[in-house]
């Protein structure tokens, strides 16, 4: 059965200048009309126990205390777990009050995901996210207030006019905190966004690829020396606090994924929810599922998938369980792929492992689309 | 038909083109005399009829000639029958223009009442007085709001010395002078003289293929009549064929029983290769023919070779049967096969000029789904050795070691240019840094100027056209013809990637302008060449010199090290994407270079501003 689940709370205070994921200005939204469908969504998946649970966003944290509480029970209520589950939240520094700490704990949220990007707050303010750092430093101290004690933090390096010394300041400053768990993004611009449409006018002053690169090295440098395992080409934790949620998409299995624009994959089938407000709520009201796309993956696929997801991980690809699962040792079935990248010296196969080199890292794309073959 | 008949009917048959510069109108007139004579029910009219490509009409460019028969029933109460011949109107077409109106006794010549005469006007009249073509000129788009159709009356009149009082004004788009067009094919333009008794002696000046039917000889018949059944006798060739079918176009093939005396149609009689029925051949009757052939025309070679090679190694026979295909219709196109180290198997095709190649490249692409690369085009250097031997080179990494060379002759050309005054001094820039030399500047009236220059084709086909309408602001008109060759102090410039020469980017330069174009391309080649895994050196080269490099950094970082949800498909759709982008490129040695790559050195003089 499907274990995991992404619930997506697609509203925002302020849009990010970087972000690209389904989400609207919260003012005159129909907030409790959503977490209501939201429930209703989470009522038609099938009866069983969740290993994984994630809300994302959009930001949750956004949502009154109110509409908090609502969503937290309604998710303890549609989607039971077991003890020792991972239960995790995102969060945006200064949203988060203690009360809001409070409401999520008592839900059961035992992990938070906190979008910090930077300590630096120029940097922060031309991103477009209205916290501080302070905010950042507040925030933490109210979540080990009111009792968690797994917390994460998000910082994205890349950003405009950044250096390599800004970059591994805030690292430096991230790490300080000495908490369980890292992930450092870095900035890609999509279509649709705020820093697109100034890249297209030419007003986007980015850093050059050899210093993303330079930045890149130097936080995974900075992670090793605090003690922080790379397991994931952005995330890094303390052994034992890996991101379950995360590997779940790494380690190619099933998830749901509830809420508008929320993506799944479950029984072989990848499907896309639609991501305008109403366009999700109306099936739902009538105890349909509000899919947009849906569509069954080919075995080829799957194997496909299993490798470009795997190698992101810094074990690599298991061959007994690729084997396992496939009926097939994928020192087969990619053996062109293989043999080409591990002469390019990005890839290598190591006991009963497959996995990216240091230098595989820096050019993942390169080793993932050498495994599409079509 | 008996003979009085047939001779009475030739009383009322007029032949007649239209000339025009490109945009005066000339297609939307063709689309309004069509309309008049009732060619067409207005269900079948579709604007630009005779462009019948898509890639004509897409473009408003006549390519391939048209020939129509048009009855008209004019004021004095006879019918007469008009062949139109339609002609295309671009420089790279001049050869194509000269066939059309030897078929012909008049030209209606039409000029755009706001533009007034334009360098390719001039060429082509210049074609239609030399065919001894009797011309009508017509001043068309009188109805738009800049026209001033008494200067360009006179502009007719001073430039090109045509008697233009009784020149008609006309608006093909709004439908004005239409008639008086007509009337004055029916009154001026003589009709055909010949004789349909004597032995048959018929023009060919156009063909195409089909695949039923073979090759279809358009013909226009000067002497005689030619019949279903007959046997008739390429006289260039001697070969002889039955006739199957012969009929005109309405525009609609409509079969007939006969042609003759200044009838313009077409002929097949199951002719298998196009090379049976050379255009400007003359066909006869295989018994008692004609003893001496019409005059036909000198066959125009290529100006502008390239190489054209599948992106995809595997589709060299595709490539090889859309080149067969597009030749059949279209004899100025040559090619033969040839071999890169850089590109592999691929060929060296000749054109007629830098239109003719864009188009040829687009139909392959098009019409046949091939990906092309296509290399710098090149004009065909002659090269005399020390030894006293002689070359053609039409491939710049053919040219001989330069201690072996004497000396190399470029072709050289007369560019005529006409622009407004306010340009004069932009356009003679342009030219002089294209080695260009002054050789005559004219006013036409107040305002414009037609300036002629003499300068190495190899300029004109390093983007030169782009340049003048860039720095004219597209108000200059162009027109060349060829000249001969000059000996110039030319070297080949090699380029190296990863410090292997490249064949396909060698290309010939003056030695005067040779450094500053080596700089300039490996600054391109770097902008255009995307970062690989290892950092690549671009060198540019002259012999064993390296006169300029510039260095392609190693690709560093491409991860998407991004947050995400779990939306896998679009993870896998980019990798896709980056993955197909590699596939339009091509593997030279170990560096991928993409397509435009191979045309940088076409592009070089953007980087001079």
């Amino acid at each position: 059965m499907t274990s995991a689940a992404y619930i997506h709370i697609p509203f925002c205070h302020q849009i990010c200048h970087y972000c690209d994921f389904n989400k609207v200005f919260m003012k005159n939204q129909p907030v409790e009309e959503y977490l209501k469908c939201l429930d209703g969504e989470m009522g038609m998946a099938e009866p069983g126990h969740y290993q994984s649970i994630f809300v994302g966003g959009g930001t949750p944290t956004a949502l009154n205390e109110k509409q908090l509480a609502f969503l937290t029970r309604s998710i303890a209520e549609r989607l039971p777990v077991l003890p020792g589950v991972e239960y995790t939240f995102e969060a945006n520094p200064g949203e988060l009050t203690l009360e809001k700490l409070r409401i999520l704990k008592e839900g059961g949220v035992n992990r938070l995901s906190i979008g910090v990007q930077s300590f630096n707050d120029e940097h922060l303010k031309r991103i477009g996210r209205m916290h501080t750092k302070q905010d950042v430093y507040k925030t933490i101290q109210d979540a080990e207030k009111a009792g968690f004690d797994h917390v994460s933090i998000d910082l994205i390096y890349g950003l405009p006019e950044q250096t390599l010394e800004d970059a591994v300041d805030t690292v430096e400053k991230a790490l300080a905190l000495d908490l369980p768990h890292y992930s450092a993004y870095s900035l890609i611009i999509e279509p649709k966004t705020v820093f697109y449409n100034l890249m297209a006018k030419g007003k986007l002053p980015l850093p050059k690829e050899e210093s993303e690169a330079d930045m890149y090295e130097a936080v995974m440098n900075s992670m090793e020396a605090h003690g922080l395992v790379q397991y994931e080409i952005s995330n890094f934790a303390r052994p034992g606090f890996e991101s379950r949620h995360n590997l779940t998409y790494w380690n190619n299995e099933e998830y749901y994924g509830f809420g508008a624009g929320a993506h799944g994959y479950v029984n072989g089938e990848r499907y896309a929810n639609f991501g305008p407000l109403k366009k999700y709520m109306e099936p739902i009201e009538e105890m349909k599922w509000p899919r947009m796309t849906a569509q069954k993956t080919t075995a080829q696929e799957q194997m496909e998938e299993e490798m470009f997801l795997g190698l992101r991980k810094m074990e690599g690809v298991s061959i007994s369980d690729f084997e396992k699962k496939y009926k097939k040792s994928p020192l087969h079935v990619f053996s062109g792929p293989v043999e080409e990248m591990k002469n390019r010296g990005l890839l290598q196969v190591k006991n009963n492992f497959i996995c990216l080199t240091h230098n595989g890292k820096f050019l993942g794309n390169e080793v993932f689309q050498s495994f599409l073959i079509q | 038909m008996n003979n009085n008949d047939r001779l009475e009917r030739q009383e009322r048959i007029r032949n007649f083109s239209i000339i025009a510069h490109i945009d005066h109108g000339k297609s939307t007139l063709a689309d309004r005399i069509l309309e008049k004579t009732k060619a067409l029910t207005a269900r079948e009219m579709k604007s630009q009829l005779l462009d019948s490509m898509d890639l004509e009409r897409e473009r408003g460019i006549t390519i391939k000639l048209n020939a129509v028969q048009l009855n008209y029933t004019a004021k004095d109460g006879k019918e007469y029958i008009f062949h139109l011949i339609d002609t295309p109107g671009h420089v790279d077409f001049t050869y194509e223009v000269s066939r059309s109106l030897a078929a012909c006794e008049g030209a209606i010549l039409v000029v755009d009442a706001a533009q007034g005469i334009e360098a390719q006007t001039l060429a082509n009249v210049y074609l239609a007085l030399d065919n001894d073509l009797e011309i009508l000129p017509v001043i068309n788009k009188i109805d738009l709001p800049a026209a001033e159709p008494e200067r360009v009356r006179k502009e007719v009149e001073d430039v090109i010395g045509l008697d233009a009082s009784e020149a008609v004004l006309a608006s093909a788009k709004a439908g004005i002078g239409i008639e008086d067009i007509l009337e004055q094919v029916v009154e001026k333009v003589p009709a055909p003289t010949g004789d349909p008794n004597a032995p048959l002696k018929a023009l060919i000046f156009d063909s195409i293929y089909d695949a039923y039917r073979g090759v279809i000889a358009y013909i226009r018949v000067v002497d005689g009549t030619v019949k279903v059944g007959d046997k008739v006798k390429m006289m260039a060739t001697g070969k002889e064929f039955e006739v199957t079918e012969i009929g005109v176009f309405t525009p609609k093939t409509t079969q007939r029983d006969e042609l003759t005396v200044g009838d313009v149609g077409y002929l097949a009689a199951a002719i298998k290769t196009v090379g049976d029925t050379q255009v400007g051949d003359t066909i006869t009757s295989a018994k008692n023919g004609a003893t001496e052939a019409l005059a036909g025309y000198r066959k125009l070679n290529p100006m502008v070779y390239c190489g054209l090679y599948p992106i995809d190694s595997s589709r060299y026979n595709d490539l090889r049967e859309a080149l067969e295909k597009l030749e059949l219709n279209d004899s100025a196109l040559q090619y033969e096969p040839e071999t890169s180290q850089a590109l592999g198997f691929g060929f060296r095709c000749g054109f007629l000029g830098l239109l003719h190649m864009e188009i040829i490249q687009e139909r392959i692409e098009r019409e046949f789904k091939i990906d092309l690369i296509t290399t710098a085009p090149s004009v065909i250097y002659q090269v005399t050795m020390t030894d006293g031997e002689e070359l053609r080179i039409d491939n710049p990494s053919d040219m001989p070691d330069p201690q072996k060379i004497a000396h190399v002759e470029e072709p050289y050309v007369k560019a005529s240019i006409i622009v407004p005054n306010d340009y004069v001094g932009a356009v003679m820039e342009l030219a002089q840094g294209k080695r260009g030399i002054f050789i005559d500047m004219q006013y036409l009236d107040t305002n414009r100027v037609s300036v002629v220059y003499e300068m190495p084709l190899s300029e004109i086909v390093y983007d030169f056209f782009d340049q003048l309408k860039s720095s004219t602001k597209g108000y200059a008109s162009f027109d060349y013809e060829l000249i001969g060759y000059k000996q110039s102090k030319l070297v080949k410039m090699d380029i190296l990637l990863n410090t292997e020469t490249v064949d396909a980017l060698s290309f010939i330069v003056h030695r005067d302008f040779a450094y500053e174009r080596g700089k300039i391309i490996v600054e391109k080649l770097k902008e255009l060449i995307p970062r690989q895994q290892f950092e690549v050196p671009i060198q540019a080269a002259i012999g064993n010199k390296i006169v300029a490099r510039s260095t392609i950094k190693a690709m560093r970082k491409n991860v998407l090290a991004k947050c995400y949800g779990g939306d896998i498909s679009r993870k896998r759709k980019l990798l896709e994407k980056q993955k197909e982008g590699k596939k339009r490129m091509k593997q030279v040695g170990s560096v991928e270079v993409p397509q435009e790559a191979f045309m940088a050195v076409l592009k070089m003089d953007d980087q001079q501003k």
